[in-house]
């Protein structure tokens, strides 16, 4: 068993980064936070083998926050928010999947030459990973810049949280307990905020396309 | 050790209790009462500091040195003046139906919360702690300019979540690579954060890891600075939300992200063998002085021109700091003290000016010194300063700067030259018509809050014309500890 954990913790490594592909040519909003809350899955098993194979109790403790707040609670509250607003079964139009993606993949080979010279001097049994959780932030970075609604760009908020993450457990075995219960926190409220937001933007503009948003510009 | 409990228990305690009471008429003088309390906790913690040196107390965690002590000090009281100065402020916007009871109760709660998260950054040795610290003054500062809830408030607000998260979501990226290299040479598991522990080590950490790590710290808190190109949160924020965070938005929280800026690029220099952080700093720094001082000129909204011009001056401080040594390093402190304090006085006659026309729209205020001396005054002699006029402080740390940068970096001189002459002309253009006018503004119902223009305005004088020895000693050191 044990000399196959870190081909597993890759396995999960590659499930995340394929999670953030999917997330980027998913159309339907519903499905959209599915996908989110399978990579806080992935994200929650690849903690959950890392704290097994270096015995640190620590990971267990993040890998239960994960779980709860990432696999649980946040998707939870975006189910119940776009039932709220009626946009569950919003589509969205996507302008050039293709193009997106070809890009997206461009992202990851720069990720991955970006954190080659790093991730030789890891100590951590998955070093490799470094690169894609930086091509899981990029990835995310790249749902938010094609998405006009403003799930979708909650969402890319938090899928790069999520890479952050994986690249925080994965590098350094994991932040200390003070910081990630912090982190966590932020993200929380950050969370709770934004849907606060959604209620009101809605309200003003009566739809949640950010396209609406751009009185303030310079001229 | 007390005195920091303090610091930081006033305001955290002042957000509980303003949650709760925040909507009820007193709830203006409890919270100048919390911010005074926090002030005195920041003066006993400075004598303190001054006196027997830098501390490192609870578990490490809190490191205090003559850096952020007089940052801390400096915080906590404008702070206290914005408190004072939105008494009366806030009472008008709540005649005026743009304040409801719940909204006041928000914004009283988010004030003191929002000071606690700066005090925390400021005092934290946690570079975790920091980046935390960082994302709940966003939250809150988020929560305090949409409180209007009007379109162009909410705009703004979520622009400024969306571009700050993603920023500081970076910054983060970057932290957890520091954990990383302070992994591999600091010994204990768990302290690789601190950033005493980095200190100390900081010529062994990898130059590879650093190198990234500093990028990604750069962009992160340097979207949170203000920085062009990521800066265009900035005027939005500063315009929609209600004057009193204009005021500490521009005097604090920039200067805040600006002192994660610093600690990381102190271990940033010690590990690498390159000026990397020096030529970042320097680069985006000039680049930030000189597209603002542009968009200056073009700036109908009064609020919008001076976050611009915030963005101007906060790109000059990078820019000194970028250079290095100890005359930039003082000049680039000197401007961080005299900046905040002038440009919160600015914008606390701006916020009278807009309220007493209705309006923020340049071309329509007029006439201040008739309607009101002081708001008149207040506001020429605010500009007067932030243009780098002498006597005040800013024509000072300027010309310090200006000069290092001519002896050390000529070829940046033009550039600067050119940016402060952009931004004094149009600036003036726009002022002069506004103070010296001829249409009359319809008087306030409760008198504006002027004790606090005037006393800003008077300490960025005294450093203009003389600093004292021991807030001299204080930035000596603290330019020291900056290295160079």
């Amino acid at each position: 068993m044990l000399q196959h954990l870190p081909q597993l913790i890759n396995l999960c490594a590659t499930m995340i980064l394929m999670l953030s592909f999917a997330m980027i040519s998913q159309r339907r909003i519903v499905s959209l936070i599915n996908l989110f809350a399978m990579q806080g899955a992935a994200l929650v098993v690849a903690s959950v083998l890392l704290a097994y194979a270096t015995h640190q109790p620590d990971l267990y403790i993040s890998a239960g926050l994960t779980f709860v707040l990432k696999v649980v609670l946040i998707p939870w509250l975006l189910h119940r928010m776009i039932r709220r607003m009626n946009v569950r079964w919003d589509v969205e139009t996507l302008i050039n999947v293709p193009t997106t993606m070809l890009v997206g993949i461009g992202l990851v080979i720069f990720s991955f030459s970006l954190a080659l010279p790093i991730s030789r001097l890891s100590l951590s049994l998955a070093g490799g990973s470094l690169g894609i959780a930086l091509a899981c932030v990029l990835l995310s970075f790249l749902m938010m810049i094609t998405r006009s609604k403003a799930v979708p760009q909650v969402i890319g908020f938090l899928a790069i949280e999520n890479g952050l993450i994986f690249a925080a457990t994965t590098v350094t075995n994991g932040m200390p307990m003070i910081v990630e219960f912090g982190i966590a926190l932020d993200v929380l409220v950050g969370v709770l905020i934004l849907g606060v937001f959604m209620f009101q933007i809605r309200e003003q503009f009566d739809s949640l396309d950010i396209q609406n948003l751009e009185t303030l510009k310079e001229e | 050790m007390q005195a920091l409990l303090w610091v930081l228990g006033v305001p955290l305690f002042g957000s509980l209790v303003l949650a709760f009471a925040g909507h009820r008429p007193y709830a203006r003088d409890v919270n100048v009462v919390f911010s005074l309390g926090t002030f005195i906790a920041s003066c006993m913690l400075t004598v303190q500091i001054v006196s027997g040196g830098p501390i490192l107390v609870l578990a490490k965690q809190f490191f205090i040195d003559p850096l952020n002590v007089f940052m801390v000090t400096l915080t906590t009281f404008v702070g206290l003046t914005t408190a004072i100065f939105s008494r009366p402020y806030m009472r008008v916007e709540q005649d005026h139906g743009k304040m409801t009871p719940p909204r006041m109760r928000l914004f009283h709660s988010m004030y003191q919360l929002f000071g606690f998260t700066m005090l925390l950054g400021l005092t934290t040795n946690n570079m975790g702690i920091l980046w935390v610290a960082m994302e709940a003054a966003t939250l809150t500062t988020v929560l305090l300019v949409s409180v209007y809830r009007t379109p162009a408030g909410l705009e703004a607000a979520w622009k400024y979540f969306i571009l700050c998260g993603v920023g500081i979501a970076l910054a983060l990226f970057g932290t957890v690579l520091l954990h990383m290299a302070g992994s591999k040479v600091v010994a204990v598991e768990g302290d690789a954060l601190l950033w005493t522990n980095l200190d100390a080590v900081k010529t062994q950490l990898d130059p590879n890891i650093i190198t990234l790590a500093f990028a990604f710290l750069f962009i992160g808190y340097g979207t949170k600075v203000g920085m062009v190109p990521l800066h265009s949160w900035l005027p939005d924020a500063h315009a929609e939300g209600p004057t009193p965070v204009s005021a500490v938005l521009s005097g604090l929280l920039l200067n805040v992200a600006m002192y994660a800026l610093l600690r990381c690029k102190v271990l940033t220099d010690g590990a690498l063998q390159r000026p990397l952080a020096s030529q970042l700093m320097m680069g985006f720094g000039l680049l930030s002085v000189v597209v603002a001082a542009f968009f200056i000129s073009r700036q109908k909204d009064v609020k919008r021109m001076f976050s611009y011009s915030s963005i101007e001056h906060m790109g000059l401080i990078s820019f000194a700091f970028g250079m290095g040594g100890p005359v930039a390093n003082f000049a680039g402190l000197l401007h961080m003290t005299v900046h905040s304090l002038v440009k919160s006085a600015i914008f606390f006659t701006v916020g009278q000016a807009a309220q007493k026309a209705g309006t923020q729209v340049m071309s329509e205020i007029r006439g201040l010194i008739k309607v009101n001396p002081w708001v008149g005054w207040g506001m020429m002699m605010g500009v007067m300063a932030i243009l780098g006029m002498p006597p005040f402080g800013i024509f000072a740390s300027e010309f310090l700067i200006l000069t290092t940068a001519m002896r050390e970096q000529p070829w940046a001189t033009p550039f600067l030259f050119i940016a402060l002459g952009v931004a004094f002309s149009s600036m003036l253009i726009r002022v002069l018509p506004m103070v010296f006018g001829e249409v009359a503004l319809k008087p306030l119902a409760h008198p504006p809050a002027l004790v606090p223009v005037f006393i800003h305005l008077g300490l960025a004088l005294l450093l203009g014309l003389y600093i004292p020895p021991y807030l001299n000693g204080w930035y000596v050191q603290a330019a020291r500890m900056l290295g160079g």
